[in-house]
């Protein structure tokens, strides 16, 4: 099930050159916060939970799973060049499956590492914040990763489309209306977070069973369909 | 302008047949007339128009977004018994429709340069008799009206819909006023913004992902160090923190000169002093994405 040639060709193709760049930079800037933070306000459970769940959690951890999921696959498809891959006897859902797990390792190491760092830096994982919340990163970038994979074999426009369900599904309406909080990979990882967490320092509105069953089935399904989507790939031509 | 098959006069060995190539002689349309279709056929591409069915999905789904909401918001002001102005000030409502506006620009920025680099047709734009600055400016201008348009439109549905639910007027036109300026000074903002990430990369997916990025991380970490300002009883920070965002930029702007309410935390925006730093910003930050654009287009060849 796991290729380790399209496995070094994927990693490439992620790290390689200014993609990286951004993947770097998001990193580097919640460190940066964490340590100004830390500098301005001291050690605070509240802070130190404002700023990873404000901001690593609902901004960074979903930007990397869009950049790492579609960047898997989608300029591969985009340029063509995918059909070098699939003309290989490599089987299309060894494919998918490999290059999720690259992306799922991309995302973790870009979006928990540095939470976990920063949650050190703030308050020193004072309350279990810092453990509990790169739990949630772990737990979010296997989900968005499969999710965003999927994407990027569905449709050309994977990354307008992982964002508009990053920022206007999960951010907008999920601050607005509180059924589709239930339907958010976000609230889905911080109910994990929340069991490990001390008592309502991580507040999820989703219960800890729905939330695993709910984890587990997107990642499998979504991996399932894209192994399916790509079996029977139509190349189409630059609109 | 002979068309006549025929030889021209010289000795037997070497003589040249004019098979009846002619020459243009119809009127030449010019630099103005090359910058001009520039313009409109990007910001006719920036709504999908002239492009596949496929590609006017997102704009056209953006912008009836942006419509939607401030008819519902007219609809209700209309119904309601007993209202007098509009449920929100039409200053506030680009800050509410941020995501939508940066989806937007995120989607259609690209769009814009990145496949003309992508495609090598930039080296092919200046064999026309257009300059780098033509280019530039056609591509910013469009944009900038692509976004006027974008955020203007809702601002106007909300203005007539004031009109008819007749509130009173001098009110409802110095807030509508305001509004278009504020809006207008976004446009220019994100429009600069969005180009200068966008043409630094020939991947449109990848471009997108970095104008987002630009704009939300941007937004996102100020709010969340201006949150914990907030709490931390350091209100004098939150002022500055704001500068280091787009869209808190303009709040900013707009609540210092323009009558708005901030939506900072503690809705306490900048006063004039600062609020001249906010504008000096904002029209340092256009000035800059202008000469970003103008040095990266410097090597055509790429």
């Amino acid at each position: 099930m796991y290729d380790p040639t399209v496995a070094r060709l994927t990693y490439r193709a992620l790290l390689g050159r200014r993609r990286a760049a951004i993947l770097f930079v998001l990193p580097v800037f919640l460190v940066a916060i964490a340590v100004a933070v830390r500098a301005f306000a001291g050690a605070d459970d509240g802070v130190a939970s404002g700023v990873l769940g404000g901001f690593a959690i609902a901004t960074m951890v979903p930007l990397i799973g869009v950049i790492a999921g579609t960047g898997a696959i989608g300029p591969e498809i985009d340029d063509g060049s995918i059909v070098y891959l699939l003309a290989k006897p490599v089987k299309r859902p060894t494919i998918i499956f490999t290059k999720l797990i690259v992306a799922v390792a991309v995302t973790m190491l870009f979006s928990a590492l540095p939470t976990f760092v920063a949650g050190l830096i703030l308050n020193g994982n004072g309350g279990q914040i810092a453990v509990a919340y790169t739990i949630a990163a772990l737990v979010a970038s296997i989900a968005y990763s499969a999710l965003f994979l999927l994407l990027g074999t569905v449709s050309r426009h994977a990354v307008v489309f992982g964002l508009v369900y990053a920022l206007v599904w999960e951010a907008l309406f999920g601050s607005l209306v509180p059924g589709a909080r239930t339907l958010s990979v976000q609230q889905w990882s911080l109910s994990v977070a929340e069991k490990v967490a001390g008592e309502g320092a991580v507040t999820s509105d989703v219960g800890l069973p729905l939330a695993t069953v709910l984890l587990i089935g997107v990642t499998v399904v979504a991996t399932w369909y894209a192994g399916q989507k790509l079996r029977a790939l139509k190349l189409a031509g630059e609109e | 302008m002979s068309t006549e098959t025929g030889t021209v006069a010289g000795n037997d060995t070497s003589r040249i047949h004019n098979i009846g190539y002619r020459s243009y002689d119809g009127v030449r349309l010019g630099r103005a007339y090359a910058r001009r279709s520039l313009y409109s056929q990007t910001l006719r591409g920036s709504f999908g128009l002239g492009r596949s069915a496929k590609s006017k999905v997102l704009p056209m789904l953006l912008c009836g977004v942006m419509c939607l909401v401030s008819l519902i918001l007219v609809a209700v002001a209309i119904a309601t018994p007993g209202m007098t102005k509009l449920p929100i000030k039409y200053t506030d409502f680009a800050i509410y429709l941020q995501a939508v506006i940066g989806l937007f620009i995120a989607s259609q920025a690209p769009q814009a340069v990145s496949r003309d680099l992508r495609f090598k047709s930039v080296p092919l734009y200046f064999s026309r008799p257009i300059e780098r600055v033509d280019y530039v400016l056609a591509k910013f201008a469009a944009m900038t009206s692509a976004l006027l348009i974008l955020t203007g439109l809702p601002l106007v549905i909300l203005f007539v819909g004031a009109l008819l639910a007749k509130f009173d007027f001098a009110d409802q036109a110095k807030g509508f006023g305001q509004g278009m300026v504020s809006v207008a000074l976004l446009s220019v903002l994100f429009a600069g913004l969005g180009l200068v990430v966008a043409a630094l990369t020939p991947r449109r997916g990848f471009g997108v992902a970095a104008v987002i990025a630009v704009l939300t991380i941007t937004y996102g970490a100020v709010s969340t160090v201006q949150a914990i300002a907030w709490q931390t009883d350091s209100a004098g920070a939150i002022t500055w923190l704001g500068l280091f965002s787009p869209i808190t930029l303009i709040d900013g702007v707009q609540t210092a000169f323009l009558g708005a309410t901030s939506a900072f935390p503690g809705g306490d925006g900048p006063g004039a002093a600062a609020g001249v730093v906010y504008l000096l910003v904002v029209l340092a930050l256009v000035a800059g994405s202008y000469a970003v654009l103008m040095r990266r287009y410097r090597r055509v060849g790429l």
